[in-house]
């Protein structure tokens, strides 16, 4: 690497360095100093993190070290980021937005709770479209994270800092949210791993809601073992979220030794998402990653996802009118911002949601309200529901035919910090390739298949599998990860 | 036109937002061109259709009736904006 700021010890991936910390080759106080360095380093330029919780890793190292490795505890000593969308106990919880300026919960999300439980190190929270509501973390009150791999770039969004800080080696993995590819695309931007898992599989519990129905948290790390490692640690039931599965957790690290080629599988090629409007740079990476995995024994038969021009449209109805619903809570009362100048008890809801809210957080309230008020609410949200199950019913067809998707993440790689901002319909297209596993409730996971030849960011593949299995989602890719074109670490 | 400035200003007040007259024309703007794309979703018939409100198969979860006391007081009211020590307090209401 051409910088000495690039701490070879930040560089290792997830798997590598849990490995050395439970052989006692390195110690938890070590890891952690390497990424906070790496965070001092970087964090000017990338602004990936609303806060870094340094002292408390701190401590939290020195107190694991003291009692030494524990077998039992997968990700023991790894310092993590989390999204700032999942709560932290006693540790500040923004959503990226005025109104939780100063919002510290009294509890954990289950999510993280797990992690912890499992002996990670919370290293800090990431920067993200306020209330999840964005494409490219430009949507943040307070920064905009820029893309490691070019910072007059945007990382992705809305789990933009997640993505950011991943690729930038500051810490060893993070937890995104994605509600409409939230996950997927800044994975796809940054150049790293991003799974998505099924509606269910993972608990959202202290996780702030925006689309409650689509909403899941996944893991975001630099090689697929490292999803598959975090992943392990956060999916299971939880009696805290009604709509959490109760089914077994796979071990899905052991699966990946499983599986050494793709020999038996059959990989669905929609030609909704191949045909037309890709970046040239974008069809080329993502179809050589296609041949490559014809190449290792799968077979490709076209599917119809017949649907996919009504995704968009679907999305946004549903999305907006869970956001409005899910934001009612936010009235200065309980916790968050509260304008004092208020006399009256309405003034004051209408005064700190209009001061504590941003333009496209109250865009997509508005537009949430307006769909499911009297009169309206048959027209778009019944009849966005009505289309939901249709496009369901298009996956499942599809998914008879083969054993998984495959598509680019995202019409384009990364685009230029301020290039969009002035659209939103322009902006809510960037979603199209991702959406439709939301409203579905199907796994999704992008994997960085190399650089687009003609800006040299990277781009994503995207695999699509059927409900609940996120294990062969995680061996085909890791099969694929060895025999694509290499992504590397951006310089910086 | 699919929205009005006045439809957008009475959609405000029930989401309790207060916007300034410029904010309203340009939301209308913006919202106008949302909802003429959402309209797409009309030129499907889906008059048979169940809705699908959600992914999971929504089975009521039920759990004993146990009394469990995980926070205090105290925690509670940790990010209240006013408290006396044991309510909220919010402007006077009546």
């Amino acid at each position: 690497m051409p910088d000495s700021t690039q701490s070879p010890l930040a560089q290792l991936t997830l798997t590598q360095v849990r490995q050395q910390l439970a052989d006692k080759s390195l110690s938890a106080s070590e890891v952690t100093e390497a990424v906070l360095a790496r965070i001092a380093a970087t964090e000017p330029r990338v602004q990936a993190l609303l806060s870094v919780q340094a002292e408390e890793a701190r401590a939290r190292a020195s107190a694991l070290d003291a009692s030494g490795p524990d077998a039992g505890k997968p990700l023991w000593g790894v310092p993590l980021v989390v999204k700032d969308v999942l709560a932290t106990k006693g540790v500040p919880t923004t959503c990226a937005s005025k109104i939780l300026e100063n919002f510290r919960p009294v509890f954990d999300a289950t999510a993280v709770a797990r992690l912890k439980d499992a002996g990670a190190i919370l290293l800090g929270k990431a920067n993200m479209d306020e209330f999840a509501m964005g494409s490219t973390t430009e949507n943040s009150a307070y920064f905009p994270t820029k893309n490691p791999w070019d910072l007059s770039r945007v990382p992705g969004g809305s789990s933009g800092g997640s993505a950011a800080t991943v690729a930038a080696c500051q810490c060893f993995g993070a937890l995104g949210t994605d509600t409409g590819g939230s996950i997927r695309l800044p994975a796809s931007f940054c150049g790293i791993v991003g799974l998505k898992p099924t509606y269910g599989r993972v608990s959202r519990f202290g996780m702030v809601a925006y689309g409650s129905s689509l909403d899941q948290i996944g893991p975001m790390t630099r090689t697929v073992e490292d999803a598959a490692r975090l992943l392990q640690v956060i999916a299971g039931h939880d009696e805290r979220d009604s709509t959490c599965i109760n089914a077994p957790v796979p071990d899905y690290v052991a699966a990946l030794a499983q599986r050494t080629d793709l020999k038996g599988l059959t990989i669905g090629l929609p030609a909704q998402y191949w045909d037309k409007g890709l970046a040239p740079e974008v069809a080329e990476a993502c179809g050589l990653a296609v041949k490559q995995a014809e190449a290792l024994g799968a077979k490709t038969v076209p599917v119809d996802l017949k649907l996919s021009e009504y995704a968009v449209a679907t999305y946004y109805i549903i999305a907006v009118a869970e956001a409005s619903s899910n934001l009612a809570r936010f009235d200065g009362v309980r916790y968050g911002l509260r304008d004092k100048s208020a006399q009256s008890l309405l003034e004051m809801y209408v005064k700190s949601r209009t001061r504590g809210f941003g333009e496209e957080v109250q865009r997509r309230i508005i537009l949430g309200t307006y769909v499911l008020s009297s009169g309206y609410y048959d027209a778009y949200y019944r009849k966005a529901a009505q289309v939901r199950r249709l496009i369901r019913q298009d996956f499942e067809a599809a998914l008879k035919n083969c054993d998984l998707i495959m598509g680019p993440v995202c019409p384009t790689t990364a685009f230029k910090v301020g290039e969009m901002s002035d659209d939103p319909l322009q902006m809510y297209l960037m979603d199209i390739f991702t959406i439709s596993a939301n409203l579905a409730g199907l796994p999704g996971l992008s994997l960085p298949v190399g650089l687009g030849h003609e800006y040299g960011l990277p781009v994503g593949l995207q695999l699509t599998g059927r409900a609940l299995d996120e294990t062969l989602l995680l061996q085909v890719a890791h099969v694929l990860e060895q025999h694509v074109a290499p992504t590397g670490l951006p310089s910086l | 036109m699919k929205i009005s400035p006045e439809e957008v200003a009475k959609v405000a007040r029930l989401a309790r937002l207060d916007l300034t007259p410029e904010k309203i024309s340009q939301y209308a703007g913006q919202l106008d061109g949302v909802l003429a794309y959402m309209d797409k979703l009309s030129e499907l018939d889906t008059s048979d259709v169940e809705p699908m409100y959600t992914p999971v198969d929504q089975v009521s979860v039920m759990r004993e009736d146990v009394v469990k006391k995980e926070f205090t007081r105290e925690d509670i009211l940790k990010n209240a904006p006013e408290t006396d020590g044991s309510f909220f307090i919010v402007p006077r209401i009546v």
